[in-house]
């Protein structure tokens, strides 16, 4: 294989073997006993368009089917919104990006999943939280009834095909059409019981997305008493918002966009009191980094202090409710250790904190940035890296030193203890 | 010191790079512009293989007098290598991270036997 170089140059690369590409990270693993921690990856992703041969058929209406099919049968892809476009594999340099199509898979499962177990196993991962790509863009799409439909339709095909050919691996939060309340809660409905649904995800690239309007009330509800998660998946949007079209710089863009989206919400879903509405659901903000999280504390609990009148429905300081919610850890700012030790202490990562790679994403975290951090105790090493996620999703050990340390560190899911 | 065979000196073009085995380490030779270079194949970021990826000149943004950008350009004296994992770009004559100065990979001196080159450890 080549990769296209400066000036027209090209550079030739062994096809792509992810095993071999992370043959240091299962290194990193053997030398830090992983295999004997349960590790659980709370955001992990594949590349849903190269199935939607098999995604679109699972489309409930007649019409839009038959659009997309022809859409794909055109292009292979281009369902999903094409306007936000950027720089994602920094021009070939992050090689799995251009050399993706080259790595080999045999014919006995789906292909996302061998690969994911790939990675999984050479970064000694036990589960993964399998989400889509493209369709973290789904909230940009113009049409409400496409979302819907394109939303069915995937989490159909993730239930129903991919969940089951990764032998319980691999689990996942499910894609919500948030344009239509009474979608999701049909979806909610739906998919709620099915075997490795953890709870559900909504996009937080979105341009109207009022988290506290009442029309959601029943949804929030019928996630709590599952006892599923609610997380929010950050992005970025250079291509259609007016605010970051002023970036010319892809790392602008994704550097504000991922930490943005999520201030955002979290800020309405925070001052419109919902974690005193919905005070036993878990809810995950996911792939937003850690820094910005003491900075959204300190400016609420601020502000909360004049204007409390504003905020009839919090009983504690804003703070205090983000300490009740849960993060991924990825990408984790580790520049400057100060600080993030500061980070983890007010986010109380020892209990919130939940692990993730983004794999395979150009800005992917090994489990070992978490556990090669100096000032993180080992309890609190072992409940951020796959303990306190085991008991939000009921994970099972794979193998007796796991279960053993899941006891130690009081993490043993009260399902998988059977 | 031990030395450790990398190839035949015709093996290696101008521009391309071998992955070695140097005791229990990997090492990335490359010859660039008529010198070679070798680096531990362990990226100072989260350990990808720093030397596997992308060979590719420094990215440039010059100035006019008055401030205004040239805008993006490819570099004519630096060329980098870029650890394929995650990007981490190192300057191929020092190995030196390109984002850090301070971050450089372990180096090995590279000599000439004959025909043959050898990775000294």
């Amino acid at each position: 294989m080549h990769l296209v170089s400066d000036n027209d140059r090209v550079v030739s690369v062994d096809d792509l073997n992810t095993s071999r590409l992370l043959k240091n990270a299962r290194k990193q693993a053997d030398i830090r006993k992983f295999d004997d921690m349960l590790i659980v990856d709370v955001d992990a992703h594949h590349y849903e368009a190269e199935n939607f041969k098999d995604i679109i058929p699972f489309m409930e209406n007649d019409v839009y089917r038959q659009l997309s099919l022809a859409q794909i049968a055109k292009s292979g892809r281009g369902v999903v919104n094409t306007t936000n476009f950027g720089f994602q594999d920094i021009g070939g340099r992050v090689t799995r990006y251009p050399l993706r199509a080259s790595e080999r898979t045999g014919p006995e499962k789906l292909r996302d999943i061998q690969i994911g177990e790939r990675w999984m196993d050479a970064m000694s991962v036990d589960y993964s939280c399998l989400f889509p790509t493209g369709m973290l863009n789904i909230g940009m799409h113009p049409s409400k009834d496409m979302e819907v439909e394109l939303c069915w339709a995937y989490n159909r095909w993730v239930t129903e095909k991919a969940l089951p050919e990764s032998g319980g691996r691999m689990y996942s939060m499910l894609c919500l059409p948030f344009s239509s309340p009474a979608a999701c809660l049909r979806h909610v409905e739906t998919f709620g019981h099915r075997k490795g649904v953890g709870g559900f995800m909504i996009t937080t690239v979105r341009d109207d997305m009022p988290v506290y309007d009442d029309a959601y009330m029943k949804v929030y509800r019928a996630i709590e008493e599952r006892g599923l998660s609610l997380s929010f998946h950050s992005g970025f949007n250079w291509g259609k918002s007016s605010v970051f079209q002023s970036c010319n710089r892809f790392i602008a863009a994704h550097a504000l966009g991922f930490s943005f989206y999520n201030i955002l919400h979290l800020t309405n879903w925070v001052v419109n009191g919902m974690g005193e509405r919905f005070p036993k659901l878990p809810v995950i903000w996911i792939e937003a980094g850690l820094a910005w999280v003491p900075f959204l504390m300190q400016r609420l609990d601020h502000e909360f202090m004049i204007r409390s009148s504003e905020t009839p429905l919090l009983k504690k300081k804003p703070s205090d409710y983000m300490r009740d919610m849960y993060y991924s850890t990825q990408p984790m700012e580790i520049q400057d250790m100060d600080a993030l030790e500061t980070t983890f202490r007010m986010i109380n990562a020892e209990t919130q904190l939940l692990y993730a790679s983004d794999y395979p994403h150009w800005d992917f975290d090994l489990p070992s940035t978490i556990s090669d951090l100096p000032f993180v105790s080992e309890k609190a090493k072992h409940n951020i890296l796959g303990g306190t996620a085991a008991r939000l999703f009921n994970l099972p050990p794979r193998n007796d030193r796991q279960r053993e340390n899941l006891i130690k560190y009081g993490n043993l899911a009260a399902n998988a203890a059977e | 010191m031990a030395e450790t065979f990398i190839c035949k000196k015709d093996e290696l073009q101008d521009g391309e790079r071998k992955i070695v085995a140097v005791g229990e380490d990997e090492v990335g030779v490359f010859f660039h512009q008529g010198r070679y270079f070798a680096y531990s194949n362990i990226c100072l970021h989260q350990g990808g293989p720093a030397c596997e990826g992308l060979i590719i000149a420094k990215t440039q943004e010059l100035l006019n007098e008055d401030r205004t950008s040239k805008g993006l350009s490819f570099s004519k004296d630096q060329t980098n290598f870029v650890c394929p994992w995650h990007g981490y770009e190192y300057d191929i004559s020092t190995g030196e991270c390109d984002s850090d100065r301070r971050l450089k990979l372990r180096s090995y001196q590279v000599v000439e036997k004959a025909s043959d080159i050898y990775v000294v450890s």
